[in-house]
């Protein structure tokens, strides 16, 4: 009796050493197929894994049809995968839930009958605050993305770029574990996009949030991340490898670092993207 | 209070009169071109009843205007236009709050859908023009049956348009109200009921149209009072005049409907479309 109940103990210890052990977030073997039209099914990715550490801004990158947003879509629980599992904190994700925030690529998910400042309040509006606290809040992160003065505009009154800025304001003022961003400049224009660029750079080094960021630009990734994952060419997308961006400070596409990185990132893209259309890997762009 | 407050109060109000008479300017301009075309259809058909056909049967619109303001004079105008309206009004409301809940469900969940698609998909083929006979026999000629059909043109259009409303729900403005903790009530109050406002809006303007159709219908067939009826006495005594006395008031009256049911949009309801 009191044998087994202590073996018991020692196993839970043991289970709980594991969870501790684990990253902050797990993918292992995660694989997941559609089934399309006339009963076909095809793969999105296939036995794809990566972990991800609290606080690291993570961009992955692949060539477009790799399966990049299915990866982010069952992070974020809106599809479950076909086999594997998807941890984090340790817990298995069963759904979306408020723990991981999304910024979504394009304007569509923002609510055109709300002004900004209530698009920005309306996680903390669910979550039962009152509206002259959830304003508050609010308040504070439309300041934070720069949008200070356009609190009370409706999104249709606002450019592109603005629209952006709200999502990533509605998406933090929600204090979520992590946040998951699906090309999010990915329809601005050059100069909005880099713009955009630097200023979530400024607000993941005063929060460091932890951050997903999906993106098929090079240059994007190593001025955001603080890792990049390339992924193979789809269908069946895994991951090819990781490029950890070790660039102190502002980050200059005339450094030498820079480039280094940009050149072995932009390598393992061009086999990908060869594969796919049958251009010889050796051609240069 | 203090001097130097004066200067920075005083030019503000003044703007805002200029800047408002600015605005009154422009309502009075942007209106011009549909007071020539009013104009324009009068003169046409004033033209074609005085020169081209000339005929008892096609009265000028200035001797439908004296019979127009003869009919006014002793108040049977009003009261045929205030019967007809007063049946248009209930049942259009009335339809619209039975509409909109049934749209809802039958967008919201695929069982509802699927249960009361037979009934939608069924009764929406039949005309209320073809409900007349049985709607009298049922209710009488009196005003339950007009109402009746109005609620029954109103009902099915608005059913369909919410339906159709919630199924065009952005799938990414459910996923942000998940991802920011909305359950499954707060994300159809907060998000799919607005969401659906301009379709529910579509469905009550086209509703608008078809209560004027159909209450004239069933006036001509039994009824003691309204538009339709003036059309139906009209025919029976040869009174050419009055039977376009009610027409053209069926046109103002249609007219006035519909651009105060897009001014109401347009004031209240902007900001669910954004595009419109």
């Amino acid at each position: 009796m009191n044998h087994a109940s202590s073996e018991n103990q020692v196993r839970l210890l043991q289970h709980l050493i594991v969870e501790m052990s684990l990253p902050f977030i797990n993918l292992r073997n995660v694989t997941k197929s559609f089934v399309g039209q006339m009963g076909r099914t095809s793969t999105a990715v296939s036995n794809f894994s990566l972990d991800m550490e609290r606080g690291e801004f993570f961009c992955l990158l692949g060539p477009s049809g790799c399966g990049k947003t299915t990866v982010l879509g069952m992070l974020a629980g809106f599809e479950l995968p076909t086999s594997g599992e998807i941890l984090l904190d340790g817990k298995p994700v069963r759904g979306p839930s408020r723990d991981r925030g999304v910024v979504f690529q394009g304007e569509d998910s923002l609510y055109p009958w709300l002004t900004a400042l209530d698009n920005i309040a309306f996680g903390p509006r669910m979550a039962g605050n009152s509206a002259r606290e959830s304003r508050e809040r609010a308040f504070e992160f439309l300041n934070l993305v720069g949008l200070t003065g356009q609190d009370d505009k409706y999104p249709a009154e606002l450019s592109g770029g603005m629209k952006q800025r709200i999502q990533i304001a509605r998406a933090l003022a929600n204090e979520p574990k992590m946040l998951l961003m699906d090309e999010p400049f990915g329809a601005l224009d050059a100069q909005t996009r880099a713009i955009m660029q630097q200023e979530l750079r400024k607000i993941w080094l005063a929060t460091h949030a932890s951050i997903l960021f999906i993106t098929h630009d090079v240059d994007e990734a190593i001025i955001l991340g603080s890792k990049i994952g390339v992924m193979t060419a789809g269908p069946g997308g895994k991951l090819k490898g990781i490029v950890p961006v070790d660039l102190v400070g502002e980050r200059n596409r005339k450094d030498p670092a820079y480039t280094e990185i940009y050149a072995s990132v932009h390598d393992m893209i061009r086999e990908e993207v060869a594969k796919v259309s049958r251009i010889p890997a050796g051609v240069p762009a | 209070m203090t001097l130097a407050h004066q200067p920075s109060v005083s030019p503000l109000p003044a703007a805002n009169v200029s800047s408002g008479f600015r605005r009154a300017l422009r309502n009075v301009g942007s209106i011009i071109p549909h007071l020539v075309g009013f104009a324009a259809l009068f003169l046409a058909w004033h033209i074609a009843s005085t020169y081209l056909v000339r005929s008892v049967l096609f009265p000028a619109p200035m001797a439908v205007l004296s019979k127009a303001i003869k009919l006014a004079a002793d108040g049977s105008l009003f009261e045929h236009i205030a019967v007809s309206l007063r049946r248009i009004v209930i049942g259009f409301f009335a339809g619209s709050a039975i509409g909109v809940p049934i749209g809802l469900a039958i967008g919201s969940f695929p069982l509802v859908r699927k249960l009361l698609e037979p009934w939608t998909e069924f009764l929406r083929f039949i005309p209320s023009v073809a409900m007349i006979t049985i709607a009298v026999i049922w209710f009488g000629i009196g005003e339950e049956s007009k109402i009746f059909l109005i609620i029954y043109t109103t009902v099915f259009i608005v059913i369909l348009n919410t339906a159709a409303g919630v199924n065009a729900i952005a799938p990414n403005k459910v996923r942000a109200a998940q991802v920011l903790g909305a359950n499954r009530w707060q994300i159809f109050a907060y998000v799919g009921l607005p969401a659906t406002v301009p379709f529910i809006l579509t469905g009550m303007r086209l509703a608008m149209a078809n209560s004027f159709t159909t209450i004239v219908a069933a006036e001509m067939i039994s009824a003691n009072e309204g538009l339709g009826v003036m059309l139906w006495n009209g025919r029976m005594y040869m009174l050419v005049d009055e039977i376009f006395v009610s027409l053209v008031c069926l046109g103002l009256l249609g007219f006035g409907a519909d651009r105060l049911f897009r001014w109401g949009n347009f004031r209240f309801a902007r900001r669910f479309s954004p595009t419109a």
